[in-house]
């Protein structure tokens, strides 16, 4: 039977540091440091995919239901 | 003329390949009876991981998105960029809601959210305000997928409205045909030529253009020599609220789309849904590229094509880029991808729209005992009709009418969230308690985005989503998102309606789904023998 077990998983909460860090201008909200002429407003937020989809990926993987024997 | 001849053969050339694609996708996983909901309108709930990227990607990233962000970029600046982080925030948001919706869903064939609403809340008034919202939500997007294509034909110097018309008939009579397998294969072309396209965008313009650093100087002095306060390549004081609380809320808003839960529920097991939660921020990369398009558009010194009206067309700045930095055979390939851009989204879109009428209007208030070969019937005829509305919106309409629309719909389509997203963790809110919200977050939403002008073209109401907090008597210059607060009065009204009416003893609805329904996935009783056959 399905239980609620597989929703439920300390593993989950990590999910909240994409969501909170791109939402934070005084992360980025500037000008300087440029990156290959990118000002950092720009840069940087998109450097911000590469955390969304790297701790996704981790929640994913450490999640993810084993084959049932 | 010789150069428009170049772009226009090559468009019409891959135009017509993808249409003959629509027409074959009929015969792909090809199932027995295509005469059903499950089948035609949700392509046989069996696409797999790769399938459901390209299809929900080629939903959720349209050709109005491509065309209309780089030109708010233009426009604006910094603000602009907002699309960047919306994308990245909306998929660990949504990461195991999705899960839930397909399960709970999955378990009792539901096709539409206002479905899950019917059935969690025991409240067919409930359910039917929910599928208006998404229809009246879904319909102005539909018709703004032909803003793009328009965009696009205008700066090949055709104008009229003849092509369009040829388009959307050819795109009725294949989604007409397949159903969600259409634009499920057509996906795999739209986005890689676009790939293909932003690539080399990012990488030839700015070359010509003299590298990043310049075409970023040229558009913070442009900025700088205007007088507006709100634009610049960076944000200011008073609109950092408003880019944080428009990502936030389009984020939430996102996957509330009636045609952005088709894709998911298309999919085989919650697996696949994960993977993809991972997997489509890859969109949002080329999204931030295509963003920073408008910027190279300042420092190329493109002009914007002037309109029928005598104004320019801010809609066309990127379709104008094109045309001036590339090749003419190129830039045919660039005006393609925007052009095959705007179908799939634009079949996806009519088929949940399609689905949500046949569901929750024909069946439950015209036909009771529908069998699901007359479901399948009604949907196709629908999303017929829901395509020559959208086309009827752009020649009789003023095209602004839809972009209007269109912001109005992002606003309303948020007041579904506590029955629907809320409503899949929770079975708190009482029915009343939950209409109650929805009238005061629809109110609210309007009244402020009334409020809201637009000094750009001297509009006086709805001319943007940035509602001042000065009409609320605060002394401040802060701007905020008009979503984000009609849904906090929907959310307010909704909790303190829950417990009027429980306290009242007002009746409550049955709730027809089961705890461990939202856990269940592929292989699980009741999820491994869903028949398909048979809708529940």
């Amino acid at each position: 039977m399905p239980d609620d077990k597989r929703d439920r998983s300390p593993w989950y909460w990590l999910l909240l540091v994409p969501i909170a860090i791109p939402l934070m201008p005084f992360l980025f909200n500037a000008d300087e440091p440029r990156l290959f002429g990118f000002p950092l407003f720009y840069w940087l937020q998109i450097a911000f995919i590469a955390l969304g989809v790297g701790t996704t990926t981790l929640v994913y993987q450490m999640t993810k239901r084993r084959r049932r024997p | 003329m010789n150069a428009n001849v170049t772009e226009l053969v090559v468009f019409a050339a891959l135009f017509l390949a993808v249409s003959v694609m629509g027409f074959v996708a009929a015969r792909w996983r090809r199932p027995e009876n295509i005469e059903s909901l499950h089948e035609w309108g949700l392509g046989g709930r069996n696409f797999g991981s790769w399938i459901t990227w390209f299809l929900v990607g080629g939903d959720l990233y349209t050709a109005y998105t491509f065309v209309a962000v780089p030109a708010l970029v233009f426009g604006a600046g910094a603000l602009g960029f907002y699309a960047l982080p919306y994308t990245v925030v909306v998929y660990p948001l949504v990461f195991l809601v999705l899960a839930r919706m397909w399960s709970v869903s999955h378990v009792h064939g539901f096709v539409t959210p206002a479905d899950f609403v019917r059935a969690r809340f025991g409240s067919p008034t409930l359910a039917l305000i929910i599928a208006i919202t998404g229809l009246v939500a879904t319909m102005p997007y539909i018709a703004l997928q032909l803003v793009g294509i328009e965009a696009v034909l205008k700066t090949m110097g055709i104008t009229g409205h003849l092509p369009i018309i040829i388009a959307f008939a050819i795109l009725a009579a294949y989604t007409y045909q397949s159903g969600l397998r259409a634009p499920a294969l057509i996906a795999f072309v739209k986005d890689t030529l676009i790939y293909i396209v932003i690539l080399v965008a990012v990488i030839y313009i700015p070359a010509k253009l003299g590298g990043w650093g310049s075409v970023f100087d040229a558009a913070k002095a442009k900025f700088d020599a205007t007088p507006a306060p709100g634009d610049g390549i960076t944000l200011n004081a008073g609109n950092q609220l408003q880019y944080v609380t428009l990502a936030f809320g389009s984020a939430l808003a996102l996957f509330l789309y009636p045609h952005s839960l088709t894709g998911v529920l298309a999919s085989k097991n919650r697996g696949v849904i994960k993977r993809n939660m991972a997997a489509l921020p890859a969109y949002s990369f080329l999204l931030g590229l295509i963003a920073l398009l408008g910027f190279m558009a300042i420092a190329a010194g493109t002009k914007p094509v002037v309109g029928a009206n005598g104004k320019p067309d801010t809609n066309t700045i990127i379709p104008a880029l094109f045309d001036q930095m590339f090749p003419d055979w190129f830039a045919g390939v660039a005006y393609a991808a925007v052009g095959i851009g705007a179908l799939v989204p634009a079949a996806i879109m009519s088929i949940a729209a399609a689905n949500l009428f046949t569901r929750n209007i024909y069946r439950e208030y015209l036909n009771r005992d529908a069998t699901d070969a007359q479901e399948a019937k009604v949907s196709k005829i629908v999303s017929l009709v829901v395509k020559v509305g959208a086309v009827l919106c752009i020649l009789l309409l003023d095209p602004q009418f839809s972009i209007d629309l269109q912001l109005i719909g992002g606003v309303i389509i948020l007041q579904t969230l506590p029955s629907v997203a809320l409503g899949l963790y929770t079975r708190w809110f009482h029915r009343g308690g939950l209409i109650a919200g929805w009238v005061a977050g629809m109110g609210a939403g309007m009244w402020m985005l009334y409020l809201i002008p637009n000094p750009a073209n001297g509009k006086q109401h709805f001319g943007g989503s940035a509602f001042g907090l000065s009409n609320l008597g605060l002394d401040t210059k802060m701007t905020i998102y008009a979503g984000f607060l009609a849904l906090a009065v929907n959310l307010v009204v909704a909790v303190l309606g829950t417990l009027a009416f429980r306290a009242f003893k007002v009746a409550d609805g049955e709730d027809a789904t089961a705890r461990e329904d939202y856990f269940a996935d592929e292989g699980d009783p009741g999820v491994k023998d869903l028949d398909l056959a048979s809708s529940s």
